[in-house]
């Protein structure tokens, strides 16, 4: 069922990838401030886009599943916020290699956009822990659901607490008072980020497959009354 | 503080190469060890799904032999 249109979408996101790849060294014009190393801006800031959206799209999944109670939106939910995590520990290291190439430090603790996004991946960091305490099942997925609705909310509230805090070392992408990017730097930054976006929905599908996949084999076992072999997910939610 | 950072000049080319194919080098390893991780999850579902095809016809065959020994026996 997740399955459905994964092997198009993987195609599209390797084609949009590759050519957003291209665009980056082959078309996007150097900055003139940075130079070559503003070329990590097209990996870091879509990849910091799409995990801080996708944590909202979590807690909007977390909305689904405690209206109708169907378990198929927790499951959206945890993998999407899964998925976010992975993204965000990627936007934290091309960011400190990109912070250490520009500035000469890897981090910058008085930069409120460094310190909101860690506060922002170390608040979704406990997702796991706090999910996996909990051993009832329907209970833990109710819990999980409302912390990624409360987190989901705190997401927003601290991109704008953000943007209006007057430090502002850290660039902005789009228009400010001072302007935004040139043409040509924000069709290859759009691209990236519609490859990076399309990235996060073919894993996001992926992994629920094989969560749906493993789900079935379950079923499957427990309908023969098969004996366990061992090795089977114990953090996998239930997807049917 | 941080007013040094305004005046950082553009690294040399040689020097900003460095940096930019290690942040992408660092994408790339993260997304193949999660594709890795993954394709080892699949791979184990599909052991599981041979087990428990086996396990489903062996029972079969245990149930229908005595059905058959008893036909022989009328």
């Amino acid at each position: 069922m997740y399955g459905k249109g994964l092997r198009p979408l993987s195609i599209a996101t390797v084609a949009l990838m590759s050519a957003g790849l291209a665009l980056v060294f082959f078309y996007a014009p150097l900055d003139a401030d940075q130079g070559f190393v503003q070329k990590i801006f097209y990996l870091h800031v879509p990849l910091a886009i799409v995990a801080l959206v996708g944590f909202v799209v979590g807690g909007v999944f977390a909305v689904l599943h405690l209206r109708s109670g169907d378990s198929r939106w927790d499951a959206y939910s945890y993998v999407s916020i899964h998925m976010s995590v992975i993204f965000g520990v990627a936007v934290l290291i091309t960011g400190g290699i990109w912070a250490k190439a520009s500035w000469g430090h890897w981090w910058v603790w008085d930069e409120p956009t460094l310190v909101s996004f860690l506060i922002v991946f170390l608040l979704y960091a406990t997702y796991y822990p706090f999910r996996y305490a909990i051993e009832d099942r329907d209970r833990q997925a109710r819990y999980a659901s409302v912390f990624a609705i409360a987190a989901g909310a705190f997401v927003p509230l601290n991109f704008m607490a953000v943007r209006m805090a007057e430090s502002l070392v850290h660039p902005r992408t789009f228009a400010t008072a001072d302007g935004g990017l040139p043409g040509e730097m924000m069709f290859v930054f759009l691209v990236c980020l519609a490859a990076f976006a399309l990235l996060w929905v073919t894993l996001v599908k992926f992994e629920l497959t094989a969560k749906s996949a493993s789900g079935q084999v379950k079923r499957l076992r427990r309908a023969l009354d098969a004996p366990v072999s061992g090795g089977s997910s114990r953090i996998a939610p239930e997807v049917s | 503080m941080i007013d040094p950072l305004f005046a950082a000049p553009a690294l040399p080319l040689d020097e900003a190469g460095k940096y930019v194919a290690g942040a992408y080098v660092v994408f790339l390893v993260l997304l193949i060890v999660y594709v890795g991780i993954m394709a080892a999850k699949v791979q184990r579902i599909e052991r599981e799904l041979r087990e428990l095809a086996g396990f489903a016809e062996a029972r079969q065959s245990g149930e229908s032999a005595p059905e058959a020994r008893e036909e022989v026996g009328a």
